[in-house]
């Protein structure tokens, strides 16, 4: 900017305080942010999750087959290479502790349906690089239903069931 | 502010070992209060991980995950005395952000 020589002193003074200027407005926001250290990555949560975003639609659905539809848009084949670990019998319907593990490979994502509930789709969890593909969450359940492991893996879904009792349901009896 | 986040991190080799816990009323609409009116839906929908600028974790959750919620997930890449990051947002636009230390 500086670098013209037939430049007037003027317009050289002017370039030299815009500079300045935007030095210190940026190191004023960049000290305002840092003040906001918590919402920082949050920000950047937000921008990530546009990236992967929270998946409206297959949190709607009513019932199993169009959360999946809504979630991968393919049918699960059965695999025995997903592990859903659930209890056979839920003493409380409302914290049952279910977790998936899987040996497939290049895992992006996993999921949980609970299809008596009055919205099958629990929790998704986009799996990145580096990541192991696995997973342990508490989920609530209305009654005694199937509970469903979806993995996505090397672009295909597969899944894993197991019927769950549940002795008092989760939606506060 | 006490934070709603809980976290414990462990670091074994390349590994890194998550558990966390957050308090969060995680309603899901269809619960009545002593009145007899609906609780309104309150829960977290995005919940998120992340370790050197990149996220390891995410959770997208609904109504269907139980009240303080609890995840347990594991990622390589970290060490000891490494920061993770949580933050969550709820689907009525309140957050909570923690870092916390890889043990």
């Amino acid at each position: 900017m500086n670098n013209n020589a037939i430049m007037s002193k003027q317009t050289r003074r002017r370039d030299r305080l815009v500079q300045t200027r935007r030095t210190v407005i940026q190191g004023a926001l960049a000290g305002g942010l840092a003040g906001f250290a918590g919402l920082v990555p949050l920000t950047r949560a937000r921008a990530a999750a546009d990236a992967n975003k929270w998946p409206k639609d297959a949190f709607a659905q009513k019932n199993e087959a169009d959360a999946i539809k809504a979630l991968y848009g393919k049918t699960p084949e059965i695999s025995d290479k997903v592990s859903l670990d659930a209890p056979e019998i839920a003493e409380n319907g409302a914290v049952v502790p279910i977790s998936v593990n899987t040996t497939l490979p290049g895992v992006t994502s996993i999921a949980i349906i609970v299809s008596e509930n009055p919205f099958p789709l629990a929790a998704s969890y986009p799996i990145p690089a580096g990541t192991a593909p696995m997973v342990a969450n508490r989920l609530k359940m209305a009654k005694t239903s199937k509970v469903t492991a979806l993995v996505e893996s090397g672009g295909k879904i597969f899944s894993a069931s197991k019927e769950v009792k549940v002795t008092v349901g989760g939606c506060g009896g | 502010m006490a934070s709603t986040i809980r976290m414990r991190a462990v670091a074994s080799g390349d590994t890194t070992e998550v558990q966390a816990l957050v308090q969060h009323p995680m309603d899901s609409g269809f619960v009545k209060d002593a009145k007899g009116d609906l609780i309104p839906p309150h829960y977290i929908e995005v919940l998120e991980f992340q370790h050197a600028g990149k996220t390891v974790f995410t959770a997208f959750w609904g109504p269907a995950v139980a009240k303080d919620p609890y995840v347990k997930f594991s990622f390589k890449g970290a060490q000891k005395g490494d920061d993770l990051t949580i933050s969550w947002v709820d689907n009525k636009g309140q957050s909570d952000s923690l870092v916390g230390k890889i043990m």
